[in-house]
């Protein structure tokens, strides 16, 4: 198993509700949520606005510690491993941020930016970069440019591959195709799909977009408030969908069809 | 009767290339027009032109827009903003951003209505009050007097909808209203988009690069590449048969759920192509 994930609670304080003096009250994101996640599965995690998805996201690669729970990656408890005790982990599990634009450095240029994490982990640069950019289908010379003289969709394909530049074993994306064209967002898709496959990777897909997650996915986790209403192997969730929240959000997609029934 | 009408409108950077190649387009009263199109179609700027807010940095460099039988391009300066504020409204993309983070709703609504339209503050505040309620507000009395961010996203959007129809528009622009929304909410947010519509017969021009939402809530759409409109067509004729290659090809790039596994398709090279040169061909006619 990449992660085991047990009974995890989270709870962060609510700082739109700290008094003047005191502690912040706090508020109870996730609420007891249990699942595995296989190696080389790519899991989808899905959930409207506020459901704890990204939260979620942010517990399995300990960017926030859990207040209770366990999660275990490949074998080894990290619930409460301190940040020196993460650190050789975290060239493990990579993440991919939602808007490019803002994750990647406007200063500094493509190749700067993939070979930092690598320089972090004390690892060899050259050439990695290079390996990096034609993994996803960028040409060399990018390594020179700036963010801001690429499309979205290239700007995307820069964080995958400063995540991937890496070598891990797991990926986070957190709602990576959200911002760009359906042109864009396909290209981004199929690449992702390619890698999984060709490194072997494990992947959780955070998304609100059933479509591109059935497209991906192995497996769906489907949050709502913090709690995971329904389990199931991509097929099954959307054939025969059991909770009615998962009804309501299938049903709630507008489809590029005009004769939809939408009520 | 025609409440928005563009006529080979041109749209350049000053001193640089096109953005908007002869765009033409007619939305009637009671009708919701959508525009469709990647990032950098130009399917924003046509809103903006409408609305005279175009960056500093575009111009128009020809055609005409005419707002309720009127063209806005013969008007003097402060004559041309005031007939647009009274005509025409936006729903904006973010309701965030687009609210003043530091003022209450209520004045937020009613400005408008006083400080352009020139209402009696009594009359705008029932307005507003009367507003909220149609667009389902729970208990709009506090609303007015809450701050944008003690509301939901979803309950923003709605005060945004309410105030664009607050001093009865003829011409409504909706720019993205549901691209920062999650799907359940979006569903709400669109009917009752057409609701409103429907009920004030106003025309709406809706801005949107999701195929999905055009089919639920136009009777007819443009379809834009590089700011020119490449497909023109009632609703339910492009999706069953669209003519463009180009409209051919974002269709299959869309992603639907009910399509398991089926490979999606980047717009090909081929099409790029194809649609390039014809703006190109388009280019050369223009300069001729």
């Amino acid at each position: 198993m990449m992660y085991q994930v047990t009974d995890l609670h989270l709870s962060l304080p609510d700082m739109t509700r700290k008094p003047l003096v005191g502690a912040a009250p706090r508020i109870h994101i996730l609420k007891g949520l249990t699942f595995d996640v296989p190696k080389g599965a790519v899991l989808g995690i899905v959930g409207g606005s506020g459901s704890g998805k990204s939260t979620l996201g942010r517990a399995m690669l300990r960017l926030l510690e859990p207040t209770s729970g366990q999660i275990v990656f490949d074998g080894t408890d990290v619930s409460h491993l301190i940040e020196d005790q993460l650190r050789p982990m975290r060239r493990r599990f990579q993440m991919i941020f939602q808007d490019p634009m803002s994750s990647l450095n406007p200063r500094r240029r493509v190749g700067g930016i993939i070979a930092g994490p690598l320089r972090l982990h004390g690892m060899e640069t050259a050439g990695k970069v290079d390996d990096a950019l034609e993994m996803v289908g960028l040409p060399r010379s990018f390594a020179s440019r700036y963010p801001h003289e690429l499309s979205g969709g290239q700007r995307q394909r820069v964080g995958i591959a400063r995540a991937i530049a890496l070598r891990p074993d797991f990926i986070l994306a957190d709602e990576i195709v959200s911002g760009l064209d359906v042109s864009s967002q396909a290209q981004v898709l199929n690449l992702l799909e390619d890698l999984v496959r060709e490194l072997g990777l494990t992947l959780a897909f955070i998304s609100h977009d059933l479509s591109v997650i059935r497209r991906l996915c192995s497996r769906i986790i489907v949050l709502d408030q913090g709690k995971i209403v329904e389990e199931a192997p991509t097929e099954a969730l959307f054939e025969a969908p059991k909770a009615s929240y998962t009804r309501a959000l299938l049903q709630a997609i507008p489809l590029p069809d005009p004769y939809q029934v939408w009520d | 009767m025609s409440y928005l009408q563009i006529k080979n409108l041109d749209v350049r950077l000053k001193g640089g290339g096109p953005i908007l190649r002869r765009v033409s387009l007619d939305v009637t009263a009671g009708q919701v027009h959508g525009l469709v199109g990647e990032s950098g179609a130009g399917k924003s700027m046509i809103g903006k032109a409408v609305l005279g807010t175009l960056p500093r940095a575009l111009e128009i460099t020809g055609g005409a827009i005419m707002l309720d039988g009127t063209d806005i391009g013969t008007l003097p300066p402060a004559e041309r903003r005031k007939r647009i504020g009274a005509t025409a409204a936006l729903i904006p993309q973010d309701p965030l951003t687009a609210l003043n983070p530091s003022k209450r709703i209520g004045p937020q609504i009613t400005r408008r209505l006083v400080d352009i339209l020139g209402w009696r503050r009594a009359d705008a505040q029932a307005r507003a009050l009367e507003l909220l309620d149609e667009v389902h507000i729970p208990d709009p009395t506090r609303v007015m007097r809450s701050y944008p961010h003690e509301l939901s996203g979803g309950m923003r959007q709605r005060i945004l909808i309410a105030s664009a129809f607050a001093a009865e528009p003829k011409l409504i622009i909706a720019d993205e209203p549901t691209t920062a929304l999650d799907v359940t909410v979006q569903k709400q947010i669109l009917r009752l988009i057409a609701e409103m519509q429907k009920r004030h017969g106003t025309a709406l021009l809706f801005v949107t690069h999701d195929l999905g939402v055009v089919s639920k809530v136009c009777d007819s759409l443009s379809v834009l590449y590089a700011g020119k409109v490449v497909e023109d067509a009632r609703m339910q004729r492009f999706f069953m048969s669209p003519i463009h290659a180009y409209s051919r090809a974002l269709l299959a790039a869309t992603p639907t759920y009910t399509d398991p596994k089926g490979s999606l398709m980047p717009v090909p090279d081929t099409v790029i192509d194809a649609v390039e040169l014809e703006i190109a061909q388009h280019d050369v006619r223009a300069q001729a």
